[in-house]
């Protein structure tokens, strides 16, 4: 669904270059936000992106982002929909992505859970979780929080270098 | 950083907010793109369009009046680690009720945007129920009403999620990934304050005590619902009871709560003070929070900030 014009670059490759305003170490196609990318008959650069979550406040920088990568490689005329259905899972992470996150020293999402019939399940805490502290590799890791500086994210520490960190937390 | 770097860097702070292709890197204030920018918002067939405007502002206020609510704790909360997760509750509920008010003005044909629902209705015209707009009392009446908003909303979402309006739905799909850490938040709470001292069991009852008047109007049918759930587009409430008891009951039990006496009025009269906001019927203290609410876009209509 992509396509070259008139010498200039791949739609698809220059939207993949735009990278996340929060997360700045990833690209919005790391993270599976990034949906679609294509050229209609009219000429018009369309991208469609999801967001992470419904008040996720990066959207318009996002939106901008992307609108100005293309201009800037000649596209002028580009139109950036929102997509919610299907709603966006940590699963969409790339495994580019999962790297990056723990070079950053954010702990990488596992798989998301897996619904069970009927209605959701509370969960109060009993089961705990181990996690690697992304630091140092000690799994003597405990959660402070389940939100931390961004919606995606939940807070940890490492009871082994004493190291706070975030861990994108499964959705 | 040399010292002349840092000017170069800072001098000129206001220029880089004030330079307009900067402005969307802004995440605050007014004039944001329409969240539902290129997702089909035509209203499925056999649905009245006003009645689903109707029910996307019933299911959107409830969202932004609580989530105001919870805006109100950013800074007061017990430790940094709550004005945190609560500010990111409340940013969740912000960006649901941004969808649902869009969709409300796509779906009756008025076209009008979030920031016009949001800031320019008056109180009579919201359609939030009486739970969420109350003052936010301490902390344990403030997680007491979470618990209750949040296990009645995630009920209510998940079953929204196979709506015949592939919006809601889609809203909804989303929603309940959110609501299920927000119930877990709040109920994690609960079991803490419950279980907690003597002072904290206290409180967290009288908390519930607080709330539970609200609750019997949560379940209590408009008639808008009962045409969009057989219309297969919106959720008859009554339906969520039986789950909803069941949840609350988990948590109370685990902290050595008692469930409050269901007040005859709450559990059946449609017609009591408590029960009358899906018709814009609302207490004074919806009149306050929507003056701070509103102030600012009311006093400069045409801004954008």
């Amino acid at each position: 669904m992509t396509s070259v014009r008139g010498g200039l670059p791949d739609v698809r490759e220059i939207a993949e270059t735009v990278t996340d305003p929060e997360l700045p170490m990833l690209t919005l196609a790391d993270l599976g936000v990034l949906r679609d990318v294509w050229v209609t008959h009219a000429g018009t650069v369309v991208v469609s992106i999801t967001p992470t979550y419904s008040g996720c406040p990066a959207m318009d920088a996002m939106r901008a982002d992307l609108k100005r990568a293309l201009r800037d490689a000649g596209y002028e005329d580009v139109e950036v929909r929102t997509v919610l259905e299907p709603a966006w899972t940590t699963d969409w992470i790339s495994s580019a992505g999962r790297a990056k996150l723990a070079e950053a020293g954010i702990s990488p999402p596992h798989s998301a859970p897996i619904r069970a019939a009927g209605p959701i399940q509370l969960d109060l805490g009993a089961t705990v979780r181990v996690l690697r502290c992304p630091q140092c590799g000690s799994a003597r890791t405990e959660e402070q929080s389940r939100f931390s500086s961004t919606a995606c994210k939940s807070l940890w520490r490492c009871r082994s270098c004493l190291e706070p960190f975030e861990h994108i937390k499964e959705i | 950083m040399g010292h002349s770097d840092h000017l170069d860097d800072y001098g000129d702070a206001y220029g880089a907010i004030a330079e307009d292709n900067n402005a969307q890197r802004w995440a605050f204030g007014s004039g944001f793109d329409d969240p539902l920018a290129g997702v089909d918002t035509s209203v499925p067939s056999e649905v009245d369009g006003t009645d689903l405007a109707a029910y996307c502002l019933m299911l959107g206020d409830d969202a932004l009046i609580l989530s105001h609510r919870l805006q109100e704790w950013v800074s007061w909360a017990p430790e940094l680690e709550d004005d945190v997760a609560i500010a990111n509750i409340a940013l969740d509920l912000l960006g649901q009720a941004r969808l649902l008010l869009a969709r409300a003005g796509k779906a009756d044909g008025t076209e009008r945007e979030e920031d016009t629902y949001a800031y320019l209705r008056p109180a009579s015209e919201f359609r939030n129920v009486a739970l969420v707009e109350l003052e936010n009392g301490d902390f344990a009446h403030s997680l007491a009403r979470l618990l209750v908003f949040s296990t009645f909303r995630l009920a209510l979402l998940d079953q929204l999620r196979t709506s015949r309006d592939p919006v809601l739905a889609a809203i909804a799909a989303k929603g309940v990934k959110e609501v299920t850490y927000h119930r877990d938040y709040a109920a994690r709470w609960m079991l803490r304050l419950g279980d907690g001292t003597p002072e904290s069991h206290q409180r967290a009852a009288d908390g519930m005590a607080a709330v539970w008047p609200c609750v019997g109007e949560l379940f209590t049918p408009h008639e808008i619902e009962l045409r969009l759930a057989t219309a297969g587009v919106g959720v008859d409430p009554s339906t969520l009871r039986a789950e909803f008891d069941a949840v609350v009951a988990q948590v109370l039990s685990a902290a050595t709560l008692q469930r409050p006496p269901d007040s005859a009025s709450s559990a059946t009269d449609g017609d009591t003070d408590a029960a009358g906001g899906r018709d814009g019927r609302h207490t004074e203290a919806l009149t306050g929070l929507l003056q701070e609410m509103q102030g600012l876009a009311r006093a400069h209509p045409e801004a954008t900030w």
